[in-house]
């Protein structure tokens, strides 16, 4: 039958991609800009991590260029929406499909080939102790940076003046520039950060995940993310609560198709999505505490006058 | 005097592309003096202070403070040398706290529990009670203003920089207002306080400059002039008050019963219990300071929210589930306050704005297809009756000033020959000129026999206009009385509810009946 303990640890390495790429669009929309192009930036992370991965030979290297991709692309986003003032919905659409197209011709000469492997963090006597400890220490140094990023993003959110600043903007840009706040730079570093948080969950797909580079591979994975940010109500340990359901359901879908329960393959292959609707429908079936979070300028054009 | 001045302003000249905003400005505050910057919208009082504060940056002109020449190059410069702003529009975040907020306004920040204690005793120096501890959104518009208020007085301000401080006030607020800034002037700070109520002026302000299309067109102590005499000074002309003839009430047209309405945007205000009638030939002035209720009784009433059918009647028949189409054809037409966006399209030329809600009753529409030369056609009668200024009818309504806007979607109401007509803020951001020509209007659609409500913030226009007088108060509304006899200090009580009263203590607005 489905082993819990390691269905825990396939869950938590399923769902470590959507939670990085979830804890970075969540900064950037507390910041007040919607940024839909994190699908592009994942697998643009997917192919530069990748590449580099493998003509360097460390696994680390390829982490670190997955976030400078990320980082690279949503650039784009910040000059495009920010200087030119552009539409952040259509931006973020164009963002999306120019990623996906960018990483296929990056890495035509690269299917098929194996990636550097991935040590994980702590030694193997560690981890064989005992189910708990197979659990808390049988990862990659990836899963602990993740977890370590919502916790970081919680406390620099919600504890200290950088955060407080980042929700002011988000909540209102014509008051948060009256008190003489940089709109325009916070919003960019904040679309940067979500970038380079997009950029390495692509990486880790690729390096870790498959681990292996096929076109399209991140398969929907940056809209769950986008999902997930309002499923959490753009609150950091929700985002860890959300992405940790979703890579449950398909971690356990797996095991379900493996084992002998005759349940339509379709159907399992579905079923994440399909709790990701269910969920989203009953969030916002309350709509003045949806909003109540949400931060009030988001996805609105700023522009300073005078 | 003798005393050196606190801030000179020599010459300041700012212009925009196709406005002169400020033209040789020159003026100076001493320690310790309030003094009003008074004129019409539009006559560059924003953009000076703008400039003061850092927030623009002059074409030409200087500007000294305690007597070192003064050029902020951001608002932090300017709040670093002394100088703070309380906001037209509160510059507050309704999701954050007190406490956040404040926070935002000052360059160095104490850790969060020394902060609410200091928040609490600036408070209660200055009889400005606040919870640091809760969300703005939930703060009524006088207790945000406190907000403000205090973030400035943290930073120990040499110049406190006050824009249309009074203009969301309930008279008691106002009164509770000017105690604290005589408090701030005593302890040797300068205000600069703009506003164009006189009254509030007379009664404050040591010295007054006032100007005129970016100019300054007299110096004056209010104290020792008329307030007519200052009005003139600001409009550059006589303004006559509406004129109003007697006339008989007629039948009861509109009448509303108990209608109660939960909110439909985050910190929006439920309706509670809400009742009044209006009859053929009167006009309704409901007042009250905006964000109590104003906007959800005007969806409720236009129909984009819906109610039981009997919490509205028209002439009788109940209209509550009637959509916006249905009650415009019957002859209940609204004017909503929010003009671009919610009264007009900002993207869209006048005669299309025009068909947006002629199209019933100007038969604009025929078997589905618009009959664009009608719609035209009507835009500029629009714009003839009402003096809108504007080049034609196919100029998009962004592109109108606030005042000609606002009486280009009036007009196309009245226009249309309401039985009934609801506006809220008709004459909000307008300027003098054109505010009475909307209040004639709306005088003269009663006279004809209609019925008119008219929401807003200004009691001295209610005061000219309506018959009857009540006020709406975090969702509820007053027994209408008649306007005939009906004092200040009563009209004050009846828009405060009960909690102005007290001195608004923390929690207080609960209390409110």
């Amino acid at each position: 039958m489905i082993d819990p303990v390691t269905l825990i640890v396939a869950l938590i390495g399923a769902s470590t991609p959507i939670l990085l790429a979830a804890i970075g669009e969540l900064v950037v929309e507390k910041s007040g800009v919607l940024n839909l192009g994190v699908e592009g930036m994942m697998i643009i992370g997917a192919i530069c991590g990748f590449m580099t991965a493998v003509n360097i030979g460390f696994s680390w290297s390829g982490f670190v260029a997955g976030a400078a991709g990320g980082a690279i692309l949503s650039v784009v986003f910040a000059f495009l929406t920010q200087f030119l003032l552009s539409n952040q919905v259509a931006t973020g659409l164009a963002l999306t499909l120019f990623g996906l197209g960018l990483a296929a011709l990056l890495g035509e000469a690269y299917s098929g080939i194996s990636p550097p492997l991935t040590p994980d963090l702590f030694p193997q006597t560690l981890q064989e102790g005992s189910a708990i400890s197979s659990i808390i220490f049988g990862h990659d140094p990836v899963i602990y940076l993740s977890l370590g990023l919502v916790a970081a993003v919680w406390y620099v959110l919600q504890h200290t003046r950088a955060g407080l600043i980042l929700r002011a903007v988000g909540e209102n840009h014509d008051a948060a520039h009256a008190l003489g706040y940089r709109v325009v730079r916070i919003r960019c570093l904040a679309i940067i950060f979500g970038g380079a948080c997009a950029g390495l969950g692509g990486a880790y797909l690729s390096l870790v995940r498959v681990p292996s580079w096929t076109e399209g591979m991140t398969a929907g994975a940056g809209w769950i993310a986008l999902a997930i940010v309002v499923f959490a109500s753009w609150r950091p340990w929700r985002a860890l609560l959300g992405a940790y359901l979703f890579g449950g359901i398909a971690a356990l879908q797996l095991r379900l198709q493996a084992s002998d329960i005759t349940v339509p393959v379709v159907l399992l292959d579905m079923s994440p999505y399909i709790v990701t609707i269910v969920v989203l429908v009953l969030m916002s079936s309350n709509r003045v505490r949806a909003t109540l979070n949400a931060p009030a300028a988001l996805g609105k054009v700023f522009h300073a006058s005078g | 005097m003798g005393l050196t001045p606190l801030l000179t302003i020599d010459g300041l000249t700012k212009t925009y592309p196709g406005v002169v905003a400020n033209d040789d400005v020159s003026f100076h505050l001493a320690p310790g003096e309030i003094h009003a910057l008074l004129g019409e919208n539009g006559a560059g009082k924003s953009t000076l202070v703008k400039m003061i504060y850092g927030l623009a940056k002059p074409d030409a002109g200087a500007m000294t403070l305690g007597g070192a020449p003064y050029t902020p190059a951001a608002p932090w410069a300017a709040r670093a040398a002394g100088v703070a702003m309380v906001f037209q529009h509160f510059s507050l975040f309704e999701a954050l706290n007190v406490a956040e907020n404040i926070a935002l306004g000052t360059e160095t920040l104490p850790p969060p529990r020394a902060l609410a204690a200091q928040i609490r005793e600036v408070g209660k120096s200055y009889g400005l009670p606040l919870d640091p501890g809760r969300l703005v959104g939930d703060l009524s518009a006088g207790e945000r203003q406190r907000v403000e208020i205090i973030r400035c007085l943290l930073q120990n301000p040499r110049l406190l920089i006050m824009d249309e401080p009074t203009s969301v006030l309930t008279p008691q607020e106002a009164d509770i207002l000017f105690h604290t800034l005589r408090k701030i002037s005593a302890g040797g700070a300068a205000i600069l306080y703009i506003s164009h109520k006189l009254e509030d002026i007379r009664t404050l302000c040591d010295k007054a400059t006032i100007l005129r299309q970016g100019k300054v067109v007299a110096t004056c102590t209010p104290r020792e002039v008329s307030a007519a005499r200052i009005a003139e000074l600001m409009v550059g002309q006589l303004l006559s008050p509406p004129a109003r003839t007697e006339r008989a009430p007629g039948e009861v047209l509109l009448k509303v019963a108990d209608l109660s309405l939960e909110p439909v945007a985050a910190f929006g205000t439920p309706l509670r219990h809400i009742g009044f009638d209006v009859r053929a030939g009167e006009v309704l002035g409901i007042g009250g300071v905006a964000g109590n209720g104003q906007d959800e009784l005007l969806m409720a009433l236009s129909g984009e929210v819906l109610t039981a059918p009997g919490a509205i009647l028209f002439k009788d028949h109940g209209i509550g589930a009637m959509p916006p189409g249905q009650r415009r054809s019957l002859g209940l037409l609204c004017a909503p306050e929010e003009r671009l966006g919610h009264a007009a399209a900002p993207d869209m030329s006048l005669t299309e704005n025009a068909v947006l809600t002629a199209r019933q009753r100007e038969g604009l529409e025929r078997g589905g297809f618009l009959d664009w030369a009608g719609a035209k056609d009507f835009a500029r009668r629009v714009i003839a009756n009402f003096d809108v200024r504007t080049p034609g009818p196919d100029v998009v309504a962004r592109a109108l000033s606030g005042g000609n806007l606002q009486k280009y979607v009036i007009g196309r109401e009245i226009l249309q020959t309401p039985t009934v007509l609801v506006v809220n803020q008709p004459t909000w951001g307008v300027d003098a000129g054109a505010a009475a020509a909307i209040r004639q209007a709306l005088l003269d659609l009663a006279k004809g026999g209609a019925a008119v409500v008219c929401i807003s913030q200004d009691i001295d226009e209610l005061l000219e206009i309506s018959d009857w007088f009540c006020a709406l108060n975090e969702g509820h509304l007053s027994t209408p009385r008649p306007v005939r006899g009906l004092s200040m200090e009563e009209i004050g009580l009846m828009l405060g509810g009960a909690h102005a009263t007290h001195k608004a203590e923390p929690g207080a607005t609960h209390a409110a009946a």
